[in-house]
């Protein structure tokens, strides 16, 4: 088994594109991160270059303690999911799973044993002799993760896997990929751009932005203590709700008429200090009307999510939308008046977007 | 389920294909059929009579051992020209594929002798190689090789291959070259991955998967050698000398020319025909079956 570790890793492409600008963290053995981040922030060009696909152009990646740089990918001994799939259209599932081994000269008996348990492992029994395009897209899933576990690498690579599949099979295949990482203890990284894919599968999220890292750390802390504007937009759905403020005091911001309280705000900033206000929308609570420090929501119109319903309309003139479980607030246009627990105040610089969380 | 439109009656069908049905029938069915017809017939040396001979023109012709040499010609030719030109044509495809610098160039290039006429083309090649002025047949001279394509046979041979050759590579490469973009990136990648060296790459996936387009090229080109290349031969060796570069379809004008033997120019070509439709049906039969995957 093995632990990655990136170290200042770079990627400018020819014709000076500079898609990934210095990158550094690790997955301990074992461990599953996922890279998660708009569309071209460079998410697939990191991962392609742990996998050899792409030179590094400057900065230095690590598998197992040894520096992989100058690497041919056949010797990395990784393992890489594509988003197509990637298959082997000529040849049979029980071929597209062996080929990987017979390359490396594994025995027969050997190469039967190990496609034989990943089939029963994913459920592929059945199709062991079809070729790809003869399956669906969730059995051809099921036949590029059997192919890359009958390789038994150091490190699993997933570029986008379940983008190509229906919602609910995704649901179903985001489960047991965690499942199967969990039972195998494989080292893996997963690109994704669904931040729900990214929350539920990670124990070390990567997020990134125009080819840089914006925020790592576990899914918890990314979502509860989100180290810039970008981030706590980014994870969380509805997304979190930004609306300008000021510094009124230790620990105070005003929103116009009104006052809240942000505990994890850092202490030391003038009072005046334009700043942004992160809420998230499941975080709103009901107050009765003209309690101190309340702000006034002007519902427009509700949304049905079955469990929970949400309100959308305008907070001092500004977009605004809250979560609440259905039946917990009468679903009809009019005046709400709302407040935030201060453990759940965001607090943003209003230029740079970084968090102004207490040191 | 059902992909194709349907159209309600035989009307709008029939007037679709017709353009190409009229093509084909005043194109092919139309002379084929008088080949065939004339073929069984007997003409004396100035046309006056005709005589209905039955198959005697064929006995004739099989008993004669110039035909017998020129199949042979014909199957040493056409192997040579189709393996060469199938073979270097993906060489220069899979070289150009790898999106190296200057490959636009490097295409543009390879693509320009499609251009230039058969007969052009054998021009080009007889002037190369022409054992009194030409620059490659003096360069051969030099090394010691009694270079003379007017007196031998192999010499000859050799010629009109490598002439016909260099003029089917360029349309080869550019399908080769299509087939080998088509192959999707992630496919090679997977396979890098799982550790295929270069040439096991090519062999196990890239070559497989371009099979549709080799069985296609493969037709075409039998085609090709079997009848265009009568250009190429007639300018650079006119099927000489004695007959070591007569090919079928270089005898079957040769005869016919001078009307001297029509009956027997006819059988030939039935035979040719024949030939061709034997072997494209084979190749339908048998390796496109193994092709489509
Ligand atoms: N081969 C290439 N040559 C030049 N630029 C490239 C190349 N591949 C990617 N880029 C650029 O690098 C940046 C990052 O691309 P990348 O594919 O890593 O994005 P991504 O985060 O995976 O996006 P997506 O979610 O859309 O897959 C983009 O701006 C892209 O245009
Ligand atoms: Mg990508």
């Amino acid at each position: 088994m093995a632990q990655v570790t990136l170290t200042h890793v770079k990627k400018v492409y020819a014709g000076g594109v500079e898609a990934v600008k210095g990158v550094s963290f690790d997955i301990p053995d074992g461990g599953f991160c996922v890279l998660v981040g708009p569309s071209g922030c460079g998410k697939s060009t990191l991962l392609r270059m742990v996998a050899g696909l792409e030179t590094i152009s400057a900065g230095e990646v690590s598998i197992g303690n040894r520096v992989v740089n100058q690497i041919e990918p056949a010797d990395r001994d990784i393992a890489m999911v594509f988003q197509n799939y990637a298959l082997y259209p000529h040849m049979s599932v029980y071929d597209n799973m062996a080929y990987g081994l017979r390359n490396r000269g594994t025995p027969k008996d050997e190469i039967e044993k190990r496609v034989a348990e990943a089939a029963r492992i994913l459920a592929i029994e059945p199709f062991m002799q079809r070729r790809p395009r003869q399956l669906s897209g969730g059995q051809r899933q099921r036949v590029a993760m059997g192919r890359a576990i009958v390789r038994k690498p150091q490190v699993f690579l997933f570029d986008e896997p379940l983008s190509n599949l229906d919602a609910k099979l995704r649901v179903q295949m985001r489960v047991e990929i965690k499942k199967l990482q969990r039972a195998l203890g494989v080292t893996s990284i997963y690109v994704t751009h669904d931040q729900v894919e990214a929350m539920t599968l990670s124990d070390k999220l990567v997020v990134m932005n125009g080819g840089q890292v914006e925020q790592i750390g576990v899914p918890s802390e990314v979502y509860r203590k989100p180290a810039s504007k970008f981030v706590a937009t980014f994870i969380g759905s509805p997304p979190m709700n930004i609306l300008p403020a000021t510094i009124d005091g230790p620990g105070i911001v005003a929103l116009g008429d009104a006052i809240l309280e942000a505990r994890d705000l850092q202490q030391d900033l003038a009072a005046g200090t334009k700043v942004e206000v992160g809420l998230r929308p499941e975080d709103i609570e009901i107050v009765t009307e003209g309690q101190a420090g309340s702000l006034p929501f002007d519902v427009e119109f509700i949304e049905e999510l079955g469990a929970t319903q949400l309100f959308h309309g305008q907070l001092s003139g500004l977009p605004f939308v809250m979560q609440a479980a259905t039946g917990e607030v009468a679903a009809q246009p009019g005046r709400l008046w709302i407040t935030v627990d201060p453990d759940r105040v965001h607090v943003f610089d209003a230029t740079s977007g970084t968090r102004l969380g207490r040191a | 389920m059902q992909k194709n439109a349907y159209f309600k009656g035989l009307t709008i069908p029939l007037l679709l294909l017709l353009p190409q049905l009229a093509i084909t029938i005043v194109f092919f069915y139309w002379p084929a059929s008088q080949a065939v017809w004339q073929s069984f017939l007997l003409e004396d040396a100035f046309g006056t009579s005709t005589e209905f001979v039955w198959f005697e023109n064929y006995t004739e012709l099989f008993s004669r051992p110039e035909y017998f040499k020129a199949f042979v010609n014909t199957v040493i030719f056409s192997s040579f020209v189709c393996v060469l030109s199938l073979s270097i044509a993906l060489l220069f495809a899979v070289m150009a594929d790898r999106q190296i610098r200057g490959a636009e160039v490097y295409k543009t290039l390879l693509i320009w002798p499609y251009a230039v006429a058969p007969a052009v083309a054998g021009v080009l090649w007889l002037f190369m190689f022409d054992p009194s002025l030409g620059m490659l047949a003096r360069g051969l001279q030099s090394l010691g090789i009694a270079w003379n394509p007017r007196l031998n046979g192999n010499h000859a041979m050799l010629l009109v291959i490598l002439a016909a050759t260099w003029k089917q590579i360029s349309y080869n490469f550019l399908f080769f070259l299509a087939g080998l973009q088509a192959i999707p990136k992630s496919v090679i990648e997977a396979a890098v991955i799982d550790g295929a060296r270069p040439m096991r790459r090519f062999w196990t996936i890239v070559f497989p998967l371009l099979s549709p387009t080799t069985f296609f090229l493969l037709t075409v080109n039998i085609v090709y050698v079997f009848f265009d290349t009568f250009g190429i031969i007639d300018t650079v060796t006119g099927g000489g000398p004695s007959g070591a570069t007569q090919t079928l379809v270089y005898k079957v004008w040769a005869d016919g020319k001078g009307g001297t033997d029509l009956g027997g120019s006819a059988a030939q070509s039935v035979i040719l025909l024949v030939m061709v439709i034997g072997m494209t049906a084979i190749q339908f039969r048998f390796i496109e079956r193994k092709v489509s995957y």
